[in-house]
């Protein structure tokens, strides 16, 4: 074997993500806000990681700093193996915001080939490779449209498109559920669950929303606000997802864990119920002062 | 567009027009207003008939200052917004001195770029319309330039994509509709300009010449007859405006009617 293709296969067994003590501070007029503090996380190629906790405790910061759009104060970024800054110049991975951030003059096909388009792939590449991503996301009658004919869910549907376009191995996506109506929310984690499972992409997902993370996540992480740090890691042993995952006693049972962990309080089956005591002490010890 | 949606939109103008004229008619010639004051429709109508052929060729003439001036005050105001919009120490030098320029009647510069050229020339009223219709293109522009959602600023450096494919990609065509508000904004600034601008004497060909001229000679009822043809060439270019903002955005389109 080369150096290179071990390099290659390196690469192609490497985790998703690595993060070793991440700290990301943001100085403004006022003073430092630490937005993380000493993150270490690791997620493994097509695992799904849902980011939960309070507003303002740094779930969105994490994600840009995984995405590279942010430079961390501190600590080691790697994705798929490389630094965040090659991995994200060579696509790695594919985005997706709580705005769809989607072109208004362009179709909807046209919008999920910008990614292609920009990085120089040819045309009838590129039309094949859209019109396979609108049969995911089940838009193929809707392909002419432009996104302001579409419903905010459809929007989401091209948005989620859009990053799958260069079939990247991870996926990040910040909060892209949260404007939707509850029904059409459940049909979209359905739907990503699937995508996730037939890409075999990892991904990254930041919700406000507990059964939410719950349906979607192989492992919930719990963060706690100022300085924005990871209490906790919540694994969720459900299975295979249908739509009887959300009746099921299980579901509910990791429902409950993921809350208490967000309480601060100590989670029991997990396996960093040490942070979450510790943590919990020093809560109370805080509350004391 | 079908038929009977036109007649929808185009009904309530006509009707109000005809009752409009109709009143002036009549209270002109009820109350027995003297024509230096107001003169009848109808008069107006016989100036127009009588001198139609002069009046149609000097709103040639100033139609075509209005129109060499537009186009030359679009180009400026474009080139410009895009170098401000691309180094923001220029667009920082550059944006108060147009600020200034807007709020100055631009028309006031006339008299003095008249003393500039020879009294036959057309170059002092087609600068004071090419300013004139830079100001509304340059804002208008370098709004639409400037503005970059901060969701498509991250989007497009998740690509890794250069400044020049983000102005081709976004900038762009984010700033179509704003190029066409400043356009049509433009179009009718450029008619008044090009008509008051020969008020302040220069070549006597336009339709501003003849309405002093005619005004000078207590031709009233002619004068209004060439302020009526300003009317007509003001609206010829604000609907080519409209028409081609239709024409180029479609459905983005913004303007009204
Ligand atoms: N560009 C910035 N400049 C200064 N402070 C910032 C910046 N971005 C984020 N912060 C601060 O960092 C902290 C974490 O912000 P972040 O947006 O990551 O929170 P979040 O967990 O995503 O919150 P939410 O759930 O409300 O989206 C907040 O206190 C915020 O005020
Ligand atoms: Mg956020």
């Amino acid at each position: 074997m080369t150096e290179a293709e071990q390099a290659e296969s390196g690469a192609v067994t490497a985790p998703a993500v690595e993060l070793h003590a991440v700290h990301k501070s943001f100085t403004a007029r006022r003073g430092t806000v630490v937005a993380l503090a000493d993150v270490d996380l690791t997620i493994e190629r097509g695992e799904f990681v849902s980011l939960i906790g309070p507003s303002g405790c740094g779930k969105s910061t994490l994600l840009r700093v995984i995405a590279d759009l942010l430079q961390p104060s501190g600590g080691e970024v790697q994705v798929n193996g490389k630094p965040a800054r090659r991995a994200r110049l060579d696509q790695d991975y594919g985005i997706a915001f709580q705005q769809a951030g989607l072109l208004d003059w362009r179709t909807v096909q046209a919008n999920i080939e910008l990614p292609l388009e920009l990085h120089g792939v040819d045309r009838a590449e590129r039309h094949a490779r859209a019109e396979e991503l609108i049969e995911l996301v089940g838009l193929t009658e809707f392909a002419r449209h432009r996104p302001p004919q579409l419903s905010g869910g459809m929007q989401q549907r091209v948005a989620i498109a859009r990053a799958l376009a260069e079939s990247p191995a991870l996926l990040l996506m910040d909060e892209p559920f949260g404007a939707l109506d509850e029904m059409t929310r459940e049909r979209m984690q359905n739907e990503l669950v699937r995508i996730a499972g037939e890409t075999g992409a990892a991904v990254v997902f930041v919700t406000h929303s507990i059964p939410e993370a719950v349906f979607l996540s192989d492992r919930v992480v719990v963060m706690s606000a100022r300085p924005g740090r990871i209490v906790n890691v919540v694994p969720i042993g459900l299975g295979a997802r249908t739509d009887d995952t959300r009746e099921a006693p299980g579901f509910y049972a990791a429902i409950t864990q993921v809350r208490e962990a967000l309480r601060g309080l100590p989670v029991p089956q997990t396996v960093e119920v040490g942070v979450s005591v510790e943590n919990a002490l020093r809560n109370s010890a805080e509350g004391a002062l | 567009m079908n038929l009977r949606r036109v007649g929808v939109t185009l009904l309530p103008p006509i009707v109000f027009g005809v009752l409009f004229v109709g009143g002036w008619q009549a209270f002109v010639r009820l109350e027995d207003v003297r024509t230096f004051v107001l003169p009848a429709p109808s008069d107006i109508w016989h100036s127009v008939t009588e001198a139609h052929s002069r009046i149609v060729t000097a709103a040639g003439h100033s139609g075509l200052n209005a129109l060499v001036g537009l186009l030359t005050g679009v180009i400026l105001g474009v080139a410009l917004a895009a170098l401000a919009a691309r180094l923001p120490i220029l667009g920082g030098a550059v944006t108060p001195v147009v600020a200034a320029l807007a709020a100055m009647p631009i028309v006031a510069l006339a008299p003095l770029l008249n003393n500039m050229y020879s009294p036959l020339s057309t170059l002092p009223r087609r600068e004071v319309v090419a300013l004139s219709a830079f100001v509304p293109v340059f804002f208008n522009v370098l709004r639409g330039l400037s503005q970059l959602a901060p969701v498509h600023r991250e989007l497009m450096q998740s690509y890794a994509a250069s400044q020049t494919a983000v102005l081709r990609v976004i900038r762009i065509p984010n700033a179509l509709p704003h190029f066409f508000t400043g356009l049509r904004i433009a179009s009718s600034l450029a008619v008044i300009a090009a008509v008051v601008s020969e008020y302040f004497g220069g070549l006597q060909d336009g339709l501003g010449s003849r309405i002093t001229s005619s005004v000078g000679a207590s031709d009233y009822p002619g004068a209004w007859a060439s302020v009526l043809g300003s009317v007509v060439l003001g609206l010829v270019f604000y609907i080519a405006a409209v028409l081609l903002e239709r024409l180029v955005l479609g459905s983005r389109a913004t303007s009204p009617v």
